[in-house]
């Protein structure tokens, strides 16, 4: 196509992705410099360090393991509702992690619904807290990820190679040996190491269900540096190990997410003739919803009576929440539309690049960083909400990016050259067409840049003092305080706002999409 | 006039090789097997590609640097003629101004063009609600108020039926004799060229050929050409 002229600029791109880079990188060499190798690593880092792994392990085994059997079911049965089951499974990417774990508190806990049926038989209670509700929280999060992935991967496999095996006689078994084996052999490689990867940075879990010796991430075990011991150099240190972990993990997960795919099909509508036993799959089915729904109607319920006996510091932290989600939602779009248009322009790969740098580093190393940087000359404390912003935007950047980034390209190729045969200018262009014609991934972005900033509980738990603090952080200290119903309440309310915020920008942007 | 000065254009694997002139006023079809490089030659032309060597003139001035808007041409692609979020009148008015407002004159410039491509009255439609035939015409209203001394189609009427394709083609014949406008127009079907184009240019070996009669063309066809038509 066009080989020189372009209708969009690829600078104010290069500039926004030269910034992320010095932001990233710029705080990383702070932690590389600030790390206090001479102490080395003690036994409680050691720790750290195994149960990080640890659960990432088995958080990633069990969530694809689920996975399997709940896409397989859903792949090949038709029911009323299927279509918003699968709507609800990527909820939980914009669900504010801390209202999940009330939720799971609530179902799962101590004092929760499980433990009160199994005290009616005279069963001792669960016990939630250390290893295990950790990967409860995680399988929560990352089986509806794993199932996603694994349903998308069964959508793909061409309706001929099924109608081909029935040809051939081949029944259940046979057939899974067949087609779906193969397929499961291929993708679950990818699926295990992305979830993997996602579980080494966990952070506000490892807060709230771990804890302790046994049950400290190395997320939690900078922070704990910072917060009860003000060790920068330890901070640092583990910040360093933190980040070979992802980076490694990163890569595991670039590498392993390829493969060969299943030769081209006509697209034919997938029917099988395998029938399997209809009750397996309904009880997977069902069982997945419950896993899912239980918890996040135990937040509505137990909110609902929550509501009245919220603080006013909950409101404060509300307002403040929004206002965090706003900026950040400002910022993001002001770093990734540019980059997304330098992408497009197709000879600015390493926008790209730095774009996809925010998934090798975890936020509370990039916290740590900045906090070191900003130390010498002004109080971190101060700017602990703006510093949130920043790091919340810079965390959603990969994610806008794959949805802009597409779009992007798709307007440039499809209009550019009649926008330059017309003489249209950079400006109108962008104004007149590219804005237009790219707002419904725009507000998908903005949607969910907002609602993963709402629900942030991160780098705000590094820099905040008692006098500030985001609505997820309130809510972590209710919970301290032993103040569940108004924990509760407030997690209704944060549950609202992210939802809302997401609902809002993305579905405002449907209701006045322009065909 | 147009004047391809020992043009040499890259594209890939091949270079295609130009050195002709076609004279003000002239309709010339450009035929040729596929992949031999009609739309290469047309898109150096617009302005899309660079040149290897050579230069192209236009009244005798190289218009070879100058960017794909500012050369004295208007061009239709084979879809994506129109920006589909905006209104018909939109769209036209793009041709006379990309960058600002009408003024009420030009406003009337439109609505004549509009009415000249038979279609009065649909200035608030968006291209979704018009067929296909007709989003042609509102491209080519658009082309009616861009006033260039050039057209190149690229074969925006592929995608419509015979009948359909002829009454366009009828209609750019209409345009270019009341304005002047030479033509310059890919094609993969003879009838187009015999119907539309006196002279034709034929690309076939890495090479365009030096715009000949289309009828004695095609009457009396070279190898390449031979082997082409079957």
């Amino acid at each position: 196509m066009a080989e020189r002229a372009q209708p969009v600029s690829p600078w104010p791109g290069v500039g926004a992705a030269a910034l992320v880079a010095a932001l990233i990188l710029g705080t990383l060499a702070a932690v590389a410099l600030r790390a206090d190798a001479a102490g080395g690593f003690g036994p409680a880092d050691w720790a750290a360090l195994r149960f990080t792994l640890v659960q990432a392990v088995l958080s990633a085994l069990f969530s694809a393991a689920l996975a399997v059997p709940v896409a397989r079911a859903l792949a090949r049965r038709r029911f009323f509702g299927r279509r918003a089951l699968i709507a609800l499974l990527g909820a939980p990417f914009i669900l504010p992690v801390i209202v999940a774990i009330l939720g799971l508190l609530q179902v799962f806990g101590r004092a929760g619904w499980i433990s009160d049926i199994l005290s009616f038989f005279g069963l001792p209670p669960i016990r939630i807290y250390g290893l295990h509700g950790v990967v409860l929280a995680h399988v929560f999060f990352n089986l509806p990820l794993a199932t996603r992935l694994l349903l998308q991967a069964w959508q793909e496999i061409p309706a001929e190679r099924f109608r081909l095996a029935a040809q051939l006689g081949c029944d259940g078994m046979a057939m899974f040996r067949l087609i779906e084996l193969p397929m499961l052999r291929r993708i679950l490689p990818g699926v295990l190491a992305v979830i993997f990867a996602i579980c080494l940075t966990s952070f506000a879990v490892a807060l709230t269900l771990g804890g302790g010796p046994r049950a400290t991430t190395i997320e939690l075990a900078i922070y704990q540096s910072f917060t009860y011991d003000f060790d920068l150099g330890r901070a640092a240190l583990l910040s360093a190990l933190q980040l070979a972990l992802t980076a490694a993990a990163a890569l595991a997960a670039l590498k392993f997410s390829r493969g060969d795919g299943f030769g081209a099909g006509l697209d034919r509508a997938i029917r099988r003739w395998d029938g399997g036993v209809p009750v397996l799959d309904t009880f997977w089915i069902l069982a997945a919803s419950a896993f899912l729904l239980l918890p996040l109607a135990a937040v509505v319920i137990s909110g609902l009576s929550g509501l009245f006996e919220m603080p006013a510091l909950v409101f404060r932290a509300a307002l403040t929440s929004v206002l965090v989600a706003a900026a950040s939602t400002a910022v993001l779009l002001m770093l990734a539309l540019p980059m997304a248009m330098a992408v497009a322009t197709g000879r600015y790969g390493i926008v790209e690049l730095s774009g996809i740098l925010g998934l090798a580093a975890s936020p509370l190393v990039i916290g740590t960083g900045l906090f070191i940087l900003i130390r010498p000359f002004a109080n971190p404390t101060a700017l602990a909400l703006p510093v949130t912003a920043l790091v919340n935007a810079v965390m959603a950047l990969p994610f806008a990016l794959r949805i802009l980034v597409p779009a992007a390209r798709d307007v440039v190729t499809r209009h550019g050259r009649l926008a330059l045969s017309l003489d249209m200018d950079k400006k109108t262009f962008f104004a007149r067409v590219l804005l237009p014609r790219m707002r419904p991934q725009i507000r998908f972005a903005a949607g969910l840049a907002a609602a993963l900033s709402m629900g942030d509980l991160g780098v705000i738990a590094l820099f905040a003092d008692p006098q500030i603090a985001t609505l997820p952080l309130q809510i972590y200290r209710l919970m301290g305080a032993y103040q569940m119903q108004a924990a509760a309440g407030a997690a209704l309310l944060l549950l609202v706002l992210s939802m809302g915020a997401f609902w809002l920008l993305d579905r405002g942007g449907r209701l006045h999409a322009e065909t | 006039m147009l004047k391809l000065d020992g043009c040499v254009i890259e594209n890939g694997g091949f270079a295609l090789q130009a050195d002709f002139t076609v004279e003000a006023g002239a309709s010339v079809a450009i035929v040729g097997p596929s992949g031999a490089g009609k739309s290469t030659l047309l898109e150096a032309i617009a302005g899309f590609r660079d040149l290897k060597q050579g230069q192209i003139l236009w009244q005798g001035q190289s218009i070879s640097n100058l960017a794909p808007g500012k050369r004295p041409l208007a061009m239709l692609f084979q879809d994506g003629n129109l920006f589909p979020h905006l209104t018909v009148e939109q769209n036209v008015a793009l041709g006379l101004r990309p960058n600002g407002r009408l003024s009420s004159e030009e406003q009337s410039q439109v609505e004549t063009a509009l009415a000249r491509v038979g279609l009065p009255g649909f200035e608030g439609r968006k291209p979704a609600e018009l067929s296909g035939g007709q989003q042609s015409r509102v491209a080519l209203a658009r082309v009616l108020v861009q006033r260039r001394y050039l057209l190149l189609l690229d074969e925006p009427f592929a995608a419509l039926g015979p009948a359909l394709k002829a009454e366009m083609l009828d209609l750019v014949a209409e345009l270019l004799a009341e304005t002047g406008t030479t033509l310059l127009m890919v094609s993969h079907d003879p009838q187009d060229a015999r119907r539309i184009a006196d002279q034709t240019v034929l690309v076939a070996d890495e090479r365009a050929h030096p715009p000949a009669a289309t009828v004695q063309l095609f009457d009396n066809p070279p190898p390449s050409l031979r082997a082409y038509l079957g």
